[in-house]
C-alpha cells in the first residue's frame, strides 16, 4: 500500500519546560477525512503548527507526499499544497471578503483577472457569494469560519488542515457547513481536522486520532474510538460516550 | 489598465500650472511640495501598502542626494547618470536594510527604531567622512544646460519633478493592482495568515523596501540637482524622515494619491504659518504635529479616508431617505 499523504513520525515539541507534543505519530491517507481529537491543551494545535511549518519540532519528522518536509517555512509548504485554517480566525480585517480570498488565489494565478475569477468561485463553493464585497470585519463568527476555509481553499491545497472550524457555531450553522467539508473531500482534498464537536467527527471522519498530554493514546474508526475506555477516561467522559453510542446505534 | 486615467488627469492639470503661474516663489513652493510627495510615495509603498513604518527614510533620500552630488563633483560623472546611480543606490540600500531587518524578524516599533538608527548612523558618517565633504557639504558646480541636468527656468524643474512623481503614482497603482500588491497588503493585515497562504513575507517586504528606497532616493537626487548643495543635516536629517511619513499619513496611507495630497496640505500649512508669524524657527514643526494629531483623531485613514467616510455617510443617508420614501409610498 502506498505511503499515506501525510506522515507525522514520532514528533516531539517542547515550549521551554513544557512538553507539548510527546513522540506523537499519525497519518492522513489521501482522499480521506482524518480527525484529531483530545482535551484542551493536548497539543493538537501545536501539532498543526508543526505540520504547516510555523513551528519546527525538537525531534521527529514530517513526511508529505513521500518527502521529508520538517522545518520548511509555511509559505513553501503552502506552495506544496498544504493549507491550514487558524483556530482563532485571522481574517485580513481591513479587506473585503473577496480581497481576502484573492490573496490565496494569487498563489497559483499571477494575473489579477484570473485570481479574481478563482476567488469568486471559491467564495461560491463555501457559500459566501452574497458577502463577497463586505468588509471581513463585519462578518459573523460563522461567516469568518467560512472565510477562513475559503482562503485556505483558494491556494488549491492537496492537504487541508482544519483547526476547529465548527467551534463557536450553532447547531444549524454546523449542519450547513458539514456538507461543505464533505464536498471538499469528495473533490479529492485530503482533510485533517481538529474538532471538539463529536457528532461532526463521528459523521465526517473515517479515522480518528486521540491526543492527550501530547501523546497519541488511541486511534481507529470513530465508533471504535468512542467506545475505547482510555478515550472515555481521558477525554469524552462517560455521559458523552453513552450519548454517542446511543445516537450511532452501538 | 484601469485606474490610470485619474493619474493622467491629475498630472495633466498639474502640468498646466506653470503656463498660468509665473511667480518664481510659487513655482519653488510647488517644486518642493512635489519633491516631498515623491519622498512620501516611497515611504507609502513600504509603510502604506506593506505596513512597515519606517522612521528613517532620510537614509534613502540622503543616499540618493549624495550619490548624485559626489559622482558629479568627485568623479566627473554626467549628472543624468549620477541621477540614475542615486536611484540605484537607494534601491540597493533598501535591499540591504530590508534583508538585515526582516531576516532578524523585526516588526512594528522595533523596525521603526532600527530604520531611524540606520539614518542617524549615515548622517553621522556623512558629517565626518571626507568623501561627502564632511561638515562643509558638497557643492555641485553651476553648469546650466540640459546636459548637466541644470535648468535656468523653475518651470522645467517643475516638469521634471512632476514627471518623476507621475511615474511614482503609476508604480503605486500598478503595485496596488498586482499579485505583489495583494501580498504586500496581506502581510500588512496579518503576517501569519499571509504566510499560511503561501506568501513569502520576508522577500515581499524586502522587495517593497527596494522599490520604496529607490523612490525616496529619486527625491534626494532631485534635491541635489535643484539646490546644487548637500550636507549631512539636509540629506540624512530627521526633517525628511518626518516629512516622508507625515505626507502619506495625513493624505491617506496606502492610497495612490495620499502622499501628493498630504504634501500639498502640509507644505501649504507650513508656508501659511510662516506668512503669519514670520520665520520663527520650529513653528512649522509644531504645526505639523498639531495637524497630525487632528488628522489621526478625526480621520485615522488620512484625508482621502476622511472623504470616503463622508461620502459613505451621505450615501447611507441617501439610501435611508430613498427607502423611507419607498415605505411611505407603500403605506
Amino acid at each position: 500500500m502506498a505511503e499515506p499523504l501525510l506522515v507525522v513520525d514520532r514528533v516531539t515539541h517542547r515550549f521551554g519546560g513544557l512538553l507539548a507534543v510527546n513522540a506523537a505519530s499519525l497519518t492522513a491517507h489521501e482522499g480521506r477525512i482524518t480527525a484529531l481529537i483530545g482535551p484542551n491543551g493536548a497539543g493538537k494545535t501545536t501539532l498543526f503548527s508543526i505540520i504547516s511549518g510555523f513551528l519546527t519540532p525538537d525531534e521527529g519528522d514530517i513526511r508529505y507526499a513521500g518527502e521529508v518536509i520538517t522545518g520548511e517555512p509555511p509559505h513553501r509548504l503552502a506552495r506544496r499544497g498544504i493549507a491550514r485554517t487558524f483556530q482563532i480566525v485571522q481574517p485580513f480585517a481591513g479587506l473585503t471578503v473577496r480581497e481576502n480570498i484573492l490573496v490565496g488565489a494569487h498563489l497559483h494565478h499571477g494575473r489579477r483577472a484570473a485570481a479574481l475569477a478563482a476567488a469568486e468561485e471559491v467564495g461560491r463553493n463555501v457559500g459566501l457569494s452574497d458577502l463577497l464585497d463586505r468588509p471581513a470585519s463585519t462578518l459573523t463568527v460563522a461567516g469568518r469560519k467560512r472565510l477562513e476555509l475559503a482562503r485556505a481553499l483558494a491556494i488549491e491545497p492537496k492537504l487541508l488542515l482544519l483547526d476547529e472550524v465548527l467551534a463557536g457555531l450553532n447547531p444549524s450553522e454546523i449542519r450547513d457547513i458539514v456538507p461543505v467539508i464533505r464536498g471538499l473531500c469528495a473533490r479529492g482534498i485530503t482533510i485533517m481536522m481538529i474538532e471538539h464537536v463529536m457528532q461532526a467527527v463521528m459523521s465526517l471522519a473515517e479515522h480518528v486520532f486521540v491526543l492527550a498530554e501530547g501523546r497519541v493514546i488511541a486511534e481507529g474508526a470513530p465508533v471504535q474510538v468512542a467506545a475505547d475506555p482510555v478515550v472515555i477516561e481521558a477525554y469524552l467522559g462517560h455521559g458523552a460516550a453513552a450519548k454517542l453510542r446511543a445516537s450511532h446505534g452501538y | 489598465m484601469k485606474g490610470l486615467a485619474p493619474i493622467a488627469a491629475v498630472v495633466a492639470v498639474l502640468a498646466a500650472v506653470p503656463l498660468v503661474v509665473h511667480s518664481n516663489a510659487t513655482l519653488n513652493f510647488l517644486v518642493v511640495a512635489l519633491m516631498i510627495a515623491l519622498a512620501g510615495q516611497g515611504w507609502n509603498i513600504l509603510g502604506g501598502y506593506a505596513g512597515q513604518y519606517s522612521f528613517g527614510h532620510a537614509a534613502f533620500f540622503g543616499t540618493g542626494a549624495y550619490a548624485t552630488a559626489i559622482l558629479q563633483v568627485r568623479y566627473g560623472v554626467n549628472a543624468w547618470i549620477g541621477f540614475g546611480a542615486g536611484i540605484a543606490a537607494g534601491a540597493a540600500l533598501g535591499g540591504i536594510i530590508g534583508a538585515l531587518t526582516f531576516r532578524s524578524g523585526l516588526r512594528g516599533s522595533y523596525f521603526a527604531l532600527v530604520t531611524l538608527a540606520f539614518a542617524e548612523v549615515l548622517r553621522i558618517i556623512a558629517s565626518v567622512a571626507p568623501i561627502t565633504g564632511a561638515g562643509v557639504g558638497t557643492l555641485i558646480n553651476l553648469d546650466l544646460g540640459a546636459r548637466a541636468f541644470q535648468f535656468q527656468s523653475r518651470a522645467v524643474f517643475y516638469w521634471v519633478i512632476l514627471a518623476l512623481l507621475g511615474a511614482s503614482l503609476v508604480i503605486a497603482r500598478v503595485i496596488e493592482r498586482s499579485r505583489f500588491g495583494a501580498w504586500l497588503i496581506a502581510v500588512r493585515e496579518n503576517e501569519d495568515a499571509a504566510k499560511a497562504l503561501g506568501v513569502d513575507a520576508r522577500s515581499v517586504k524586502t522587495a517593497a523596501m527596494v522599490v520604496s528606497g529607490a523612490t525616496t532616493a529619486a527625491a534626494g537626487c532631485f534635491y541635489a540637482q535643484y539646490f546644487l548643495f548637500v550636507d549631512s543635516g539636509i540629506a540624512y536629517g530627521t526633517w525628511i524622515s518626518i516629512e516622508a511619513l507625515l505626507t502619506p499619513i495625513i493624505g491617506g496611507v496606502g492610497t495612490v494619491f495620499g502622499p501628493l495630497l498630504g504634501a500639498l496640505v502640509v507644505k501649504s500649512l507650513g508656508e501659511g504659518a510662516k506668512l503669519v508669524t514670520g520665520d520663527v524657527p520650529g513653528l512649522d514643526l509644531i504645526l505639523y504635529g498639531a495637524v497630525l494629531v487632528l488628522v489621526i483623531w478625526f480621520t485615522p485613514h488620512g484625508l482621502i479616508g476622511g472623504f470616503a467616510q463622508v461620502r459613505g455617510r451621505f450615501a447611507r443617508r441617501d439610501a435611508r431617505a430613498a427607502s423611507s420614501i419607498q415605505e411611505a409610498g407603500h403605506g
